[in-house]
């Protein structure tokens, strides 16, 4: 079945590629919705409904680690799971995104094997 | 307990950042050539450069700077669109390449030196500018051929507890108290 996805990245490039990727790894997609930060993401997430994001952690006005805090204190949005996808590979910060809740963690730079392997399992 | 990484280590450390990002990202590949060190004072003057600002146990900066012509070429293979014309989407390209290598980079300094954060990347893109660093360090510049084109990462890096080397003479830094 087809997954509705938003893709959090501050880079325009980063959100093309991972859309090129999830295509390549064979994902189902269904509507891909983006946005360039956390404040965003939330925004978008208010109207519409998706079951997978995608977030960079390194971003302006609100970076991905609040953004996956602050879903995962809110009911409606809890259950969503979260994939890390991020140039922060330092162990400190894997552990504080595994802590709060996120469903995955993938470096970049990444290939479109790592994302599939990456997603099996929790879409 | 002073940090430091030798030049040959972080020229050794960009090497392995910047052949990763271009063969898993861009899949090309990143040919280095002979690693030097530069006074931080004088920068590049023309084509496109993209900043990553360090900081934690040790402070710094890394820049990635190419042609024109290299950008749009780096984009491309990145975005799998023709590029012409430099154009936000690959100043923005570029500042994700600076932003890989030197994230990946920060990674390896991370395990040895403790938590780092890195800035949101900056491009600059245009002819005839001057960069000048506010450090009186040196810079380890590295170039690499990519598609018959020169770019070149950089990267200094100093202890944070010595910021006040980071400052040019005549300049002050202001404590409180």
């Amino acid at each position: 079945m087809a997954v509705d996805i938003l893709i959090v990245d501050d880079s325009a490039a980063i959100r093309k590629i991972l859309q090129r990727v999830l295509l390549q790894a064979e994902v189902p997609l269904g509507k891909v919705h983006e946005a360039g930060d956390g404040v965003e993401a939330l925004a978008k997430l208010s109207v519409e409904k998706v079951g997978l994001i995608l977030s960079d952690i390194n971003m302006p006005n609100m970076d991905g680690l609040e953004l996956l805090g602050k879903l995962k204190s809110t009911d409606t949005l809890k259950d969503v799971p979260v994939v890390m996808i991020t140039t922060e590979g330092g162990q400190a910060k894997v552990l504080e995104a595994v802590n709060l809740g996120a469903a995955g963690y993938v470096r970049k730079p990444f290939t479109a094997e790592q994302i599939k392997e990456k997603l099996v399992g929790i879409i | 307990m002073r940090f430091s990484i030798a030049h040959e280590d972080l020229v050794e450390r960009i090497t392995i950042a910047t052949r990763d990002v271009f063969s898993m990202m861009l899949g090309g590949e990143a040919v280095p050539g002979a690693s030097r060190t530069e006074d931080g004072g004088v920068g590049p003057t023309e084509g496109v450069v993209a900043l990553v600002g360090l900081t934690g146990p040790l402070v710094g900066t890394g820049s990635v700077c190419c042609s024109p012509e290299l950008a749009c070429r780096l984009a491309g293979q990145m975005l799998m669109t023709e590029y012409h014309a430099v154009d936000n989407d690959v100043l923005d390209a570029v500042g994700e390449v600076a932003n890989m290598i030197i994230g990946n980079l920060k990674t390896t300094i991370e395990d040895q030196f403790g938590a780092m954060w890195l800035s949101v990347p900056t491009v600059v893109y245009g002819r005839n500018f001057t960069t000048r660093s506010m450090g009186r360090h040196n810079w380890t510049v590295v170039p690499f051929t990519c598609d018959g084109m020169e770019m070149q990462v950089q990267m200094f890096l100093t202890e944070a507890n010595d910021l006040t080397k980071l400052m040019r003479p005549g300049l002050t830094v202001l404590q409180k108290g």
